[in-house]
């Protein structure tokens, strides 16, 4: 209705044109890649000039070698731990390996002592070696000659294909699709957070300058609370929509730089280390680049567009209500919680259950129950939904908005004319039930 | 022909009455004060009647209609809590609020252009509120209240937070809507403004209507019958009791006639002296008032 979109422009217009709305569009997106930009030229910078760390290694089994790499040096020699250590304090060394005589068959005591603490590269690529010889020296205590050995040392990588009705094939990869729906499960997350705040400081300006007497004496509370719902919401699409095109054009131009003065999957990697760790155990840039290609990146905007916004709907109702239930906004805590819960459970079951495994039971329900839903299936959706799931996931989501609008409009057109009285939860089930 | 028409009006919070079957008329043009102590019932009944609230049962005509959303647009409210959005400018804000009202772009511009200038105010309107004084402020409150030009004006205290000075702005304004006929409801506790402005009150107590009709029958109906009474030349000395003064040799004193007529009192006055002042006192709105909230609080 007419007055319905007065109230979208106001909401709009008075927020857009706040510098700080300005301030925080144009400033985020820069921090990203600014901060992306300062690790490659610090990594690029080492990499130019790598400084050589030497790691002292004392082995009283004589059987174990370690190659050096392009960071670390291994020197072998007889000396004491004492000694050793004494290498390490004098900066002689990096670090030093002690490997006393083990028992091959259940190795223990192995000590690597270090001034600063060893990465977890380090330690995992020391053990790596350390048990690649370990298996080596026992099988060939057990008779299999070492070229036998070598013969049947071969890498296996396997490609997923996944394949639809119509038997078109995609390459994907758990990896990506984790990460796409980290991304986009948590960018929901702190969407319905930041502008379901708005919303509840927004009502409670309103109603602590007691200006909503003059505006309910001209728009229906509800229209009022939707007004100001969908004007926040296009708000907040609009920032995030001109944080894609910058982040998008920032980045590309920061990679670009870069990129040409390093491999790109160093890039990658130093941008992201678990997909440069799959790239290294699986492949190459090109499979990723497959990978990508196989994503249905149509779909997948559209779903979390609509998830977004659902989400954002579903729970911008109930934050109106807050706003509308307290004087201040130091009053608002008490009924945060059954808005924090909810969403905390969405955002938990992301990580420990949908992205992990997202045809599981728990995950099918979090994907589906409307309070969770639009988290969780962001995590789904990346590795292919059934669509039976999704168009259920999704009319139940637009049945829970309208639920949660229902249940939030009552609190809101009683609690916005009430002032100085206390509300607690039991105030607000009398006003939901009132007609 | 009457404007609104309230009929069995009433309204309960919880256990606790708000409205009880208030049954009102209020004429079209003219003031109508609307008084009664705090939590009376007065701003709930004005709720209603601004369709912020519904009352639980009976019904509020306007113009011989049931109240509809539709009448909101002829309907202009001040509330007693004054209100605006503090970090909008004076010409957004009030735009805003014409157009609530279902006014259309290009007339609520004309308006607001109109009453910036009759209030003199104009060269505040990229101001935003918090960065005026609170009587300016005020000011701009009054115009969103009549900037759609509503047939129906209800204000409420429409003089507290104002200087003397603005106070008297408001009170000319207000004169001069009644004059191109607009109907205003004055709730207030100012019964001086009352006495001045209001054509016709009603006086709401503890959720009952206590009293209504025109300003003059109602200071009629309650009047003391007491004179004053001013005598010149005395002939012979006054009764004690009669607790007069002596004013530029004229004694000056009340006197309470009973059952006795005017023209009686006057003959046995005339006894006294040479009688150069014989007047009624009618009450003031305040002592009707007083009287009225004491009488009905023993009920």
């Amino acid at each position: 209705m007419n007055k319905i979109w007065l109230v979208i422009q106001r909401e709009y217009l008075s927020r857009v044109q706040k510098k700080s709305f300005l301030l925080a569009t144009l400033l985020t997106p820069l921090i990203f890649p600014s901060i992306m930009g300062i690790f490659l030229w610090i990594s690029i910078g080492e990499s130019e000039n790598p400084s050589l760390q030497i790691i002292e290694v004392v082995d009283e089994n004589n059987i174990f070698f370690i190659e050096s790499s392009e960071q670390y040096a291994f020197s072998f020699s007889k000396i004491g731990i004492e000694e050793g250590k004494k290498m390490v304090n004098e900066g002689e060394r990096f670090g030093f390996l002690y490997i006393p005589k083990i028992d091959l068959k259940n190795p223990s005591g192995i000590i690597y002592y270090g001034e600063k603490n060893p990465s977890m590269g380090l330690i995992s690529f020391l053990e790596s070696s350390i048990k690649r010889r370990i298996e080596e020296q026992r099988l060939f205590e057990s008779g299999i000659s070492p070229e036998a050995i070598n013969a049947y040392r071969t890498k296996v990588s396997i490609q997923a294909i996944t394949f639809d009705n119509t038997g078109e094939e995609k390459v994907t990869d758990a990896t990506v699709n984790y990460a796409i729906g980290f991304l986009a499960g948590i960018l929901i997350y702190m969407f319905i957070f930041i502008y379901g705040n708005q919303i509840m400081q927004g009502v409670i300006e309103e109603k602590s300058s007691r200006i909503i007497e003059i505006l309910v004496s001209s728009i229906k509370p509800f229209q009022l609370m939707m007004g100001k719902i969908i004007g926040i919401g296009a708000v907040g699409l609009t920032q995030f929509l001109i944080w894609i095109v910058l982040i998008g054009g920032i980045s590309s131009i920061v990679m670009g730089y870069f990129g040409l003065q390093m491999p790109q999957q160093q890039a990658m990697e130093l941008a992201n280390p678990e997909i440069g760790e799959m790239m290294e155990s699986q492949g190459n840039v090109q499979n990723i680049l497959q990978v990508i290609n196989g994503i249905d990146f149509f779909q997948l905007t559209l779903t979390f567009v609509f998830y977004f916004l659902g989400g954002y709907l579903l729970y911008g109702a109930f934050f109106a209500a807050v706003g509308a239930a307290v004087d201040a906004p130091s009053e608002a805590q008490q009924f945060m919680l059954p808005i924090t819960i909810p969403l905390l459970i969405g955002y938990l079951g992301l990580f420990v259950f949908v992205l992990n495994d997202p045809n599981s039971n728990v995950s099918f329900w979090l994907s589906i129950i409307p309070f969770t839903s639009p988290i969780a299936m962001m995590g789904r959706v990346s590795y292919g939904v059934p669509f039976f799931d999704l168009a259920l996931s999704m009319s139940l989501l637009i049945i829970g908005f309208f639920f949660s609008t229902w249940v939030a409009g009552k609190v809101y057109r009683i609690g916005i004319l009430m002032h100085g009285s206390k509300v607690n939860y039991k105030t607000l089930w009398r006003w939901i039930k009132t007609n | 022909m009457e404007i609104l028409e309230i009929r069995n009006l009433t309204k309960t919070y919880g256990n606790q009455k708000a409205l009880s079957s208030i049954n009102l008329t209020i004429p079209k043009k003219g003031i109508f004060g609307l008084l009664g102590p705090n939590g009376a019932g007065k701003t709930t009944l004005i709720r209603i009647i601004n369709q912020i609230i519904e009352g639980d049962s009976g019904e509020v005509l306007f113009k011989g209609e049931r109240l509809h959303p539709k009448h909101i647009s002829q309907i202009g409210y001040l509330p007693e809590e004054r209100g605006l959005y503090k970090k909008m400018k004076v010409w957004d804000q009030l735009i805003y609020f014409a157009r609530l009202k279902d006014m259309p772009a290009a007339l609520a511009k004309e308006r607001v252009t109109f009453w910036l200038n009759k209030m003199e105010i104009s060269s505040w309107k990229d101001k935003r509120i918090d960065d005026l004084s609170k009587g300016m402020a005020q000011k701009v409150q009054f115009i969103s209240t009549i900037i759609h030009e509503p047939e129906l004006l209800i204000l409420d205290e429409p003089f507290s937070g104002f200087d003397p000075l603005n106070a008297e702005i408001i009170k000319n304004e207000i004169i001069g809507l009644r004059e191109k006929g607009i109907t205003v409801v004055l709730s207030t506790h100012r019964m001086e403004s009352v006495e001045l402005l209001c054509d016709q009150i009603a006086m709401i107590h503890r959720s009952h209507k206590i009293l209504e009709g025109k300003l003059a029958d109602i200071k009629q109906k309650f009047r003391p019958n007491t004179y004053e009474v001013i005598l010149s030349s005395l002939k012979e000395v006054l009764p004690q009791d009669w607790d007069f003064r002596t004013i530029n040799g004229n004694s000056v004193f009340t006197i309470s006639l009973g059952k006795e007529s005017p023209n009686i009192t006057l003959m046995k006055l005339m006894q006294y002296g040479e009688v150069v002042g014989f007047k009624e006192i009618l009450p003031s709105m305040e002592e009707i008032f007083i009287q009225q909230i004491k009488e009905h609080s023993y009920e």
